[in-house]
Protein backbone atom coordinates (compact mmCIF):
# COMPACT_ATOMS: atom_id res chain seq x y z
CA UNK A 1 0.00 0.00 0.00
CA UNK A 2 1.33 3.38 -0.97
CA UNK A 3 1.67 6.07 1.71
CA UNK A 4 2.05 9.79 0.95
CA UNK A 5 2.33 12.60 3.44
CA UNK A 6 2.23 16.05 1.90
CA UNK A 7 2.19 19.49 3.44
CA UNK A 8 1.60 22.65 1.39
CA UNK A 9 5.30 23.41 1.32
CA UNK A 10 6.71 20.02 0.48
CA UNK A 11 6.12 16.32 0.33
CA UNK A 12 7.39 14.71 3.54
CA UNK A 13 7.09 11.03 2.79
CA UNK A 14 6.18 8.82 -0.10
CA UNK A 15 6.79 5.10 0.25
CA UNK A 16 5.12 1.76 0.71
CA UNK A 17 3.63 1.06 4.13
CA UNK A 18 1.93 -1.85 5.83
CA UNK A 19 -0.30 0.17 8.12
CA UNK A 20 -1.02 3.80 8.84
CA UNK A 21 -2.77 5.13 11.97
CA UNK A 22 -4.56 8.38 11.31
CA UNK A 23 -5.89 10.79 13.95
CA UNK A 24 -9.30 11.29 12.34
CA UNK A 25 -11.77 13.93 13.44
CA UNK A 26 -14.13 11.25 14.71
CA UNK A 27 -11.42 9.13 16.30
CA UNK A 28 -8.25 7.30 15.37
CA UNK A 29 -8.34 4.84 12.53
CA UNK A 30 -5.75 2.43 11.27
CA UNK A 31 -5.55 1.81 7.57
CA UNK A 32 -4.19 -1.38 6.04
CA UNK A 33 -4.27 -2.56 2.46
CA UNK A 34 -7.82 -3.01 1.17
CA UNK A 35 -9.43 -0.38 3.37
CA UNK A 36 -12.72 1.04 2.09
CA UNK A 37 -12.31 4.34 0.22
CA UNK A 38 -12.68 7.06 2.84
CA UNK A 39 -12.02 10.75 3.22
CA UNK A 40 -11.65 11.95 6.77
CA UNK A 41 -10.62 15.26 8.27
CA UNK A 42 -7.77 15.28 10.76
CA UNK A 43 -7.59 16.48 14.31
CA UNK A 44 -4.23 17.50 15.77
CA UNK A 45 -2.47 14.30 16.72
CA UNK A 46 0.09 11.66 15.92
CA UNK A 47 0.23 9.90 12.59
CA UNK A 48 1.91 6.50 12.87
CA UNK A 49 3.28 4.69 9.85
CA UNK A 50 4.50 1.08 9.84
CA UNK A 51 6.72 0.05 6.95
CA UNK A 52 9.09 -2.94 6.76
CA UNK A 53 8.98 -3.43 10.50
CA UNK A 54 10.07 0.15 11.04
CA UNK A 55 7.70 2.76 12.29
CA UNK A 56 7.70 6.50 11.82
CA UNK A 57 5.63 9.09 13.61
CA UNK A 58 4.57 12.54 12.52
CA UNK A 59 2.74 15.29 14.34
CA UNK A 60 -0.01 16.58 12.08
CA UNK A 61 -2.57 19.34 12.44
CA UNK A 62 -5.45 20.30 10.17
CA UNK A 63 -6.13 18.76 6.81
CA UNK A 64 -7.50 15.47 5.64
CA UNK A 65 -6.62 11.93 4.65
CA UNK A 66 -7.78 10.25 1.49
CA UNK A 67 -7.90 6.46 1.50
CA UNK A 68 -8.49 4.58 -1.72
CA UNK A 69 -7.50 1.35 -3.43
CA UNK A 70 -3.97 2.57 -4.18
CA UNK A 71 -3.16 3.70 -0.68
CA UNK A 72 -3.32 6.59 1.74
CA UNK A 73 -2.64 10.23 1.04
CA UNK A 74 -2.47 12.51 4.05
CA UNK A 75 -2.66 16.22 3.32
CA UNK A 76 -1.74 18.07 6.48
CA UNK A 77 -1.46 21.82 6.82
CA UNK A 78 1.37 21.26 9.20
CA UNK A 79 3.34 18.04 9.51
CA UNK A 80 6.48 17.62 11.61
CA UNK A 81 8.39 14.37 12.20
CA UNK A 82 8.01 13.52 15.86
CA UNK A 83 11.76 13.61 16.46
CA UNK A 84 11.84 17.24 15.24
CA UNK A 85 8.99 18.24 17.50
CA UNK A 86 10.11 20.62 20.22
CA UNK A 87 8.45 22.41 23.07
CA UNK A 88 8.60 25.67 21.06
CA UNK A 89 6.72 24.06 18.19
CA UNK A 90 4.04 22.84 20.51
CA UNK A 91 3.80 26.14 22.35
CA UNK A 92 3.37 27.92 19.05
CA UNK A 93 0.62 25.55 17.94
CA UNK A 94 -1.05 25.76 21.31
CA UNK A 95 -0.93 29.53 21.23
CA UNK A 96 -2.55 29.53 17.80
CA UNK A 97 -5.37 27.26 18.96
CA UNK A 98 -5.88 29.37 22.05
CA UNK A 99 -6.13 32.55 19.98
CA UNK A 100 -8.64 30.86 17.71
CA UNK A 101 -10.70 29.88 20.72
CA UNK A 102 -10.63 33.42 22.06
CA UNK A 103 -11.67 35.01 18.77
CA UNK A 104 -14.38 32.40 18.32
CA UNK A 105 -15.71 33.21 21.76
CA UNK A 106 -15.78 36.93 20.95
CA UNK A 107 -17.25 36.59 17.48
CA UNK A 108 -19.94 33.98 18.08
CA UNK A 109 -21.40 34.86 21.44
CA UNK A 110 -24.79 33.40 20.76
CA UNK A 111 -23.79 30.40 18.69
CA UNK A 112 -22.08 27.56 20.47
CA UNK A 113 -21.02 25.72 17.27
CA UNK A 114 -17.77 27.48 16.32
CA UNK A 115 -16.81 28.02 19.97
CA UNK A 116 -17.16 24.32 20.70
CA UNK A 117 -15.12 23.48 17.62
CA UNK A 118 -12.33 25.79 18.76
CA UNK A 119 -12.48 24.38 22.29
CA UNK A 120 -12.21 20.87 20.88
CA UNK A 121 -9.19 21.90 18.83
CA UNK A 122 -7.57 23.30 21.94
CA UNK A 123 -8.34 20.13 23.85
CA UNK A 124 -6.88 18.03 21.03
CA UNK A 125 -3.67 20.07 21.21
CA UNK A 126 -3.32 19.37 24.91
CA UNK A 127 -4.01 15.67 24.39
CA UNK A 128 -1.46 15.54 21.60
CA UNK A 129 1.08 17.30 23.81
CA UNK A 130 0.75 14.76 26.57
CA UNK A 131 0.84 11.90 24.06
CA UNK A 132 4.25 12.93 22.78
CA UNK A 133 5.51 13.71 26.26
CA UNK A 134 5.56 17.48 26.07
CA UNK A 135 3.46 19.63 28.34
CA UNK A 136 1.13 22.46 27.53
CA UNK A 137 -0.50 24.91 29.85
CA UNK A 138 -3.90 23.79 30.99
CA UNK A 139 -6.48 25.47 28.81
CA UNK A 140 -8.60 28.07 30.52
CA UNK A 141 -11.90 27.15 28.93
CA UNK B 1 29.90 68.59 -28.09
CA UNK B 2 30.86 66.94 -24.79
CA UNK B 3 34.51 67.05 -23.89
CA UNK B 4 36.68 63.95 -23.80
CA UNK B 5 36.61 63.87 -20.03
CA UNK B 6 32.82 64.09 -19.95
CA UNK B 7 32.58 61.18 -22.36
CA UNK B 8 34.99 59.13 -20.33
CA UNK B 9 33.00 59.75 -17.18
CA UNK B 10 29.79 58.86 -18.95
CA UNK B 11 31.23 55.58 -20.21
CA UNK B 12 32.42 54.73 -16.72
CA UNK B 13 29.01 55.46 -15.24
CA UNK B 14 27.20 53.28 -17.81
CA UNK B 15 29.71 50.52 -17.11
CA UNK B 16 28.90 50.72 -13.42
CA UNK B 17 25.20 50.55 -14.19
CA UNK B 18 25.80 47.51 -16.32
CA UNK B 19 27.61 45.82 -13.46
CA UNK B 20 24.66 46.45 -11.18
CA UNK B 21 22.03 45.21 -13.63
CA UNK B 22 24.15 42.17 -14.39
CA UNK B 23 24.42 41.37 -10.70
CA UNK B 24 20.67 41.86 -10.23
CA UNK B 25 20.01 39.54 -13.14
CA UNK B 26 22.15 36.83 -11.57
CA UNK B 27 20.52 37.25 -8.19
CA UNK B 28 17.09 37.04 -9.84
CA UNK B 29 18.14 33.89 -11.67
CA UNK B 30 19.16 32.22 -8.42
CA UNK B 31 15.99 33.36 -6.67
CA UNK B 32 13.90 32.22 -9.61
CA UNK B 33 15.27 28.72 -9.29
CA UNK B 34 14.38 28.66 -5.61
CA UNK B 35 10.92 30.09 -6.28
CA UNK B 36 10.30 27.51 -8.97
CA UNK B 37 11.39 24.73 -6.65
CA UNK B 38 9.01 25.98 -3.98
CA UNK B 39 6.18 26.09 -6.51
CA UNK B 40 7.10 22.61 -7.69
CA UNK B 41 7.06 21.20 -4.16
CA UNK B 42 3.68 22.62 -3.33
CA UNK B 43 2.13 21.12 -6.43
CA UNK B 44 1.31 17.62 -5.07
CA UNK B 45 -0.62 19.16 -2.18
CA UNK B 46 -2.54 21.58 -4.37
CA UNK B 47 -3.38 18.95 -6.94
CA UNK B 48 -4.65 16.35 -4.47
CA UNK B 49 -6.52 19.01 -2.57
CA UNK B 50 -8.26 20.33 -5.64
CA UNK B 51 -9.10 16.83 -6.80
CA UNK B 52 -10.87 16.08 -3.51
CA UNK B 53 -12.54 19.48 -3.51
CA UNK B 54 -13.79 18.90 -7.04
CA UNK B 55 -15.36 15.60 -6.02
CA UNK B 56 -16.96 17.11 -2.92
CA UNK B 57 -18.18 20.27 -4.60
CA UNK B 58 -19.74 18.15 -7.33
CA UNK B 59 -21.81 16.10 -4.91
CA UNK B 60 -22.69 18.65 -2.21
CA UNK B 61 -22.55 21.86 -4.24
CA UNK B 62 -26.02 21.52 -5.75
CA UNK B 63 -27.89 21.12 -2.48
CA UNK B 64 -29.65 24.00 -0.75
CA UNK B 65 -27.68 23.86 2.47
CA UNK B 66 -24.30 24.03 0.76
CA UNK B 67 -21.87 26.29 2.68
CA UNK B 68 -21.92 29.95 1.71
CA UNK B 69 -18.26 29.82 0.72
CA UNK B 70 -19.25 27.45 -2.07
CA UNK B 71 -22.70 28.63 -3.10
CA UNK B 72 -22.24 32.36 -2.47
CA UNK B 73 -24.35 34.77 -0.48
CA UNK B 74 -27.02 34.90 -3.18
CA UNK B 75 -25.96 38.34 -4.28
CA UNK B 76 -23.00 39.74 -6.20
CA UNK B 77 -23.31 43.38 -5.25
CA UNK B 78 -20.02 43.86 -3.45
CA UNK B 79 -16.77 42.60 -4.91
CA UNK B 80 -13.49 42.28 -3.11
CA UNK B 81 -10.46 42.43 -5.37
CA UNK B 82 -7.31 41.01 -3.82
CA UNK B 83 -4.43 42.44 -5.78
CA UNK B 84 -1.23 40.50 -5.23
CA UNK B 85 1.95 42.15 -6.44
CA UNK B 86 5.61 42.31 -5.50
CA UNK B 87 7.13 44.32 -2.69
CA UNK B 88 9.87 45.62 -4.96
CA UNK B 89 10.10 47.18 -8.37
CA UNK B 90 12.68 46.88 -11.17
CA UNK B 91 10.96 43.83 -12.59
CA UNK B 92 9.69 45.03 -15.95
CA UNK B 93 5.96 45.13 -16.44
CA UNK B 94 5.21 42.59 -13.72
CA UNK B 95 3.55 44.88 -11.17
CA UNK B 96 2.02 47.15 -13.80
CA UNK B 97 0.38 44.26 -15.65
CA UNK B 98 -1.31 42.90 -12.53
CA UNK B 99 -2.54 46.32 -11.42
CA UNK B 100 -3.76 47.08 -14.93
CA UNK B 101 -5.80 43.90 -14.98
CA UNK B 102 -7.29 44.67 -11.56
CA UNK B 103 -8.04 48.26 -12.56
CA UNK B 104 -9.84 47.12 -15.69
CA UNK B 105 -11.93 44.71 -13.62
CA UNK B 106 -12.73 47.42 -11.07
CA UNK B 107 -13.81 49.81 -13.82
CA UNK B 108 -15.97 47.13 -15.41
CA UNK B 109 -17.66 46.28 -12.10
CA UNK B 110 -18.30 49.90 -11.22
CA UNK B 111 -19.76 50.55 -14.65
CA UNK B 112 -22.19 47.72 -13.90
CA UNK B 113 -23.19 49.47 -10.66
CA UNK B 114 -21.38 47.12 -8.28
CA UNK B 115 -19.44 48.14 -5.21
CA UNK B 116 -15.71 47.47 -5.35
CA UNK B 117 -13.42 46.94 -2.38
CA UNK B 118 -9.72 46.38 -2.76
CA UNK B 119 -7.28 44.51 -0.57
CA UNK B 120 -3.67 44.84 -1.64
CA UNK B 121 -0.92 42.34 -0.99
CA UNK B 122 2.48 43.79 -1.79
CA UNK B 123 3.56 47.41 -1.76
CA UNK B 124 3.88 47.98 -5.49
CA UNK B 125 0.27 47.21 -6.30
CA UNK B 126 -0.90 49.52 -3.55
CA UNK B 127 1.24 52.36 -4.88
CA UNK B 128 0.08 51.80 -8.44
CA UNK B 129 -3.62 51.81 -7.60
CA UNK B 130 -3.66 54.42 -4.86
CA UNK B 131 -4.30 57.40 -7.12
CA UNK B 132 -7.30 56.09 -9.04
CA UNK B 133 -8.81 53.65 -6.58
CA UNK B 134 -7.40 54.71 -3.21
CA UNK B 135 -10.90 55.32 -1.80
CA UNK B 136 -11.80 51.63 -2.35
CA UNK B 137 -8.92 50.29 -0.28
CA UNK B 138 -10.02 48.26 2.72
CA UNK B 139 -6.70 46.82 3.76
CA UNK B 140 -3.13 45.98 2.93
CA UNK B 141 -1.02 42.93 3.66
CA UNK B 142 2.64 43.71 4.11
CA UNK B 143 5.05 40.97 3.12
CA UNK B 144 8.20 43.12 3.13
CA UNK B 145 9.68 41.16 6.01
CA UNK B 146 8.94 37.80 4.43
CA UNK B 147 11.94 36.30 2.66
CA UNK B 148 10.35 33.04 1.62
CA UNK B 149 6.62 32.79 1.31
CA UNK B 150 5.37 30.08 3.62
CA UNK B 151 1.95 28.55 4.11
CA UNK B 152 1.23 30.48 7.34
CA UNK B 153 1.56 33.71 5.32
CA UNK B 154 -1.15 32.50 2.98
CA UNK B 155 -3.23 31.37 5.97
CA UNK B 156 -2.96 34.85 7.44
CA UNK B 157 -4.28 36.44 4.25
CA UNK B 158 -7.03 33.83 3.99
CA UNK B 159 -8.05 34.45 7.59
CA UNK B 160 -8.27 38.18 6.92
CA UNK B 161 -10.45 37.60 3.85
CA UNK B 162 -12.68 35.02 5.57
CA UNK B 163 -13.14 37.35 8.54
CA UNK B 164 -14.38 40.04 6.20
CA UNK B 165 -16.65 37.54 4.46
CA UNK B 166 -18.18 36.40 7.75
CA UNK B 167 -18.75 40.03 8.67
CA UNK B 168 -20.71 40.42 5.43
CA UNK B 169 -18.31 42.95 3.94
CA UNK B 170 -18.44 41.48 0.43
CA UNK B 171 -20.12 38.80 -1.69
CA UNK B 172 -17.50 37.84 -4.25
CA UNK B 173 -13.72 37.74 -3.88
CA UNK B 174 -11.25 37.56 -6.74
CA UNK B 175 -7.48 37.31 -6.51
CA UNK B 176 -5.16 38.90 -9.08
CA UNK B 177 -1.70 37.51 -9.62
CA UNK B 178 0.67 36.59 -12.44
CA UNK B 179 0.85 33.00 -13.53
CA UNK B 180 4.37 31.88 -14.34
CA UNK B 181 4.56 30.56 -17.91
CA UNK B 182 8.28 30.92 -18.50
CA UNK B 183 11.05 33.40 -17.86
CA UNK B 184 9.93 35.81 -20.57
CA UNK B 185 6.20 35.46 -20.16
CA UNK B 186 3.95 35.78 -17.12
CA UNK B 187 0.21 36.01 -17.55
CA UNK B 188 -1.75 38.28 -15.23
CA UNK B 189 -4.62 36.14 -13.98
CA UNK B 190 -7.87 36.74 -12.13
CA UNK B 191 -9.20 33.84 -10.08
CA UNK B 192 -12.41 33.83 -8.12
CA UNK B 193 -11.95 32.33 -4.65
CA UNK B 194 -15.27 33.18 -2.98
CA UNK B 195 -17.65 31.59 -3.86
CA UNK B 196 -15.07 28.89 -4.31
CA UNK B 197 -14.61 27.69 -7.86
CA UNK B 198 -12.84 24.42 -8.47
CA UNK B 199 -10.05 24.91 -11.03
CA UNK B 200 -11.16 23.52 -14.38
CA UNK B 201 -8.29 21.05 -14.74
CA UNK B 202 -9.07 19.50 -11.33
CA UNK B 203 -12.78 19.24 -12.15
CA UNK B 204 -11.94 17.41 -15.35
CA UNK B 205 -9.82 14.88 -13.46
CA UNK B 206 -12.57 13.74 -11.14
CA UNK B 207 -12.77 10.02 -11.22
CA UNK B 208 -16.32 9.02 -10.55
CA UNK B 209 -15.58 5.33 -10.15
CA UNK B 210 -14.49 5.46 -6.49
CA UNK B 211 -17.25 6.13 -3.99
CA UNK B 212 -15.80 7.54 -0.79
CA UNK B 213 -17.05 7.31 2.76
CA UNK B 214 -16.83 10.67 4.45
CA UNK B 215 -15.96 11.09 8.10
CA UNK B 216 -17.59 12.82 9.98
CA UNK B 217 -19.95 13.59 7.05
CA UNK B 218 -19.75 14.92 3.56
CA UNK B 219 -21.04 18.35 4.64
CA UNK B 220 -18.71 18.52 7.64
CA UNK B 221 -15.68 17.60 5.54
CA UNK B 222 -16.61 20.21 2.97
CA UNK B 223 -17.15 22.89 5.61
CA UNK B 224 -13.76 22.04 7.12
CA UNK B 225 -11.94 22.03 3.81
CA UNK B 226 -13.38 25.15 2.17
CA UNK B 227 -11.42 27.69 4.26
CA UNK B 228 -8.32 25.57 3.71
CA UNK B 229 -9.01 25.49 -0.02
CA UNK B 230 -9.02 29.27 -0.06
CA UNK B 231 -5.74 29.37 1.84
CA UNK B 232 -4.32 26.83 -0.62
CA UNK B 233 -5.44 28.91 -3.60
CA UNK B 234 -3.81 31.99 -2.10
CA UNK B 235 -0.65 30.06 -1.29
CA UNK B 236 -0.23 28.78 -4.82
CA UNK B 237 -0.97 32.27 -6.17
CA UNK B 238 1.75 33.67 -3.90
CA UNK B 239 4.21 31.06 -5.14
CA UNK B 240 3.32 31.65 -8.80
CA UNK B 241 3.71 35.36 -8.17
CA UNK B 242 7.10 34.82 -6.57
CA UNK B 243 8.38 32.87 -9.55
CA UNK B 244 6.85 35.36 -11.99
CA UNK B 245 8.41 38.30 -10.20
CA UNK B 246 11.89 36.82 -10.35
CA UNK B 247 11.38 35.75 -13.97
CA UNK B 248 10.22 39.22 -14.94
CA UNK B 249 13.09 40.81 -13.07
CA UNK B 250 15.56 38.49 -14.71
CA UNK B 251 14.45 39.33 -18.24
CA UNK B 252 14.14 43.04 -17.43
CA UNK B 253 17.67 43.09 -16.06
CA UNK B 254 18.93 41.09 -19.00
CA UNK B 255 17.50 43.75 -21.31
CA UNK B 256 19.00 46.51 -19.21
CA UNK B 257 22.42 44.83 -19.31
CA UNK B 258 22.21 44.50 -23.06
CA UNK B 259 21.11 48.13 -23.51
CA UNK B 260 23.99 49.29 -21.33
CA UNK B 261 26.36 47.26 -23.51
CA UNK B 262 25.00 48.91 -26.67
CA UNK B 263 25.30 52.30 -25.08
CA UNK B 264 28.89 51.69 -24.05
CA UNK B 265 29.71 50.70 -27.60
CA UNK B 266 28.17 53.86 -29.03
CA UNK B 267 29.83 56.07 -26.46
CA UNK B 268 33.20 54.43 -27.04
CA UNK B 269 32.96 55.10 -30.77
CA UNK B 270 32.05 58.70 -30.06
CA UNK B 271 34.92 58.95 -27.61
CA UNK B 272 37.44 57.56 -30.07
CA UNK B 273 36.19 59.80 -32.84
CA UNK B 274 36.48 62.95 -30.78
CA UNK B 275 39.90 61.87 -29.51
CA UNK B 276 40.98 61.45 -33.14
CA UNK B 277 39.51 64.86 -33.99
CA UNK B 278 41.49 66.48 -31.17
CA UNK B 279 44.72 64.84 -32.36
CA UNK B 280 44.07 65.87 -35.96
CA UNK B 281 43.36 69.40 -34.83
CA UNK B 282 46.59 69.57 -32.87
CA UNK B 283 48.59 68.25 -35.83
CA UNK B 284 47.01 70.81 -38.15
CA UNK B 285 47.91 73.55 -35.70
CA UNK B 286 51.53 72.38 -35.46
CA UNK B 287 51.92 72.02 -39.23
CA UNK B 288 50.34 75.35 -40.03
CA UNK B 289 52.45 76.94 -37.32
CA UNK B 290 55.60 75.47 -38.89
CA UNK B 291 54.55 76.62 -42.35
CA UNK B 292 54.02 80.14 -41.14
CA UNK B 293 57.66 80.39 -40.05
Amino acid sequence: MQFDLVSPERSLASHAATSVSIPGADGDLTVMAGHAPTITTLRPGLLKVEADGKSAEYVVTGGFAEINAEGVTVLAERAVPRSDMTQEHLDEMYQEAENMYKTAKDNWQNEPGPVDDAAKLLGDMVAMGSEIGLSTKQPSL
Amino acid sequence: MPSLKDLKNRIQSVKNTRKITKAMQMVAAAKLRRAQEAAEQSRPYTERFNAVMAGLAGSVGGSDNAPKLLSGTGSDQTHLLVVMTAERGLCGGFNANISKKAKAKAAELEAAGKTVKILTVGKKGRDAMKRDLGSRFVGHVDLTEVKRVSYPDAQGIAKDILGRFDAGEFDVATIFYAKFVNVVSQTPTAQQIIPFEVPAEAAADVDGSTVYDYEPSEEAVLADLLPRAIATAIFSALLENGASEQGARMSAMDNATRNAGDMIEKLTIQYNRSRQAVITNELIEIISGAEAL
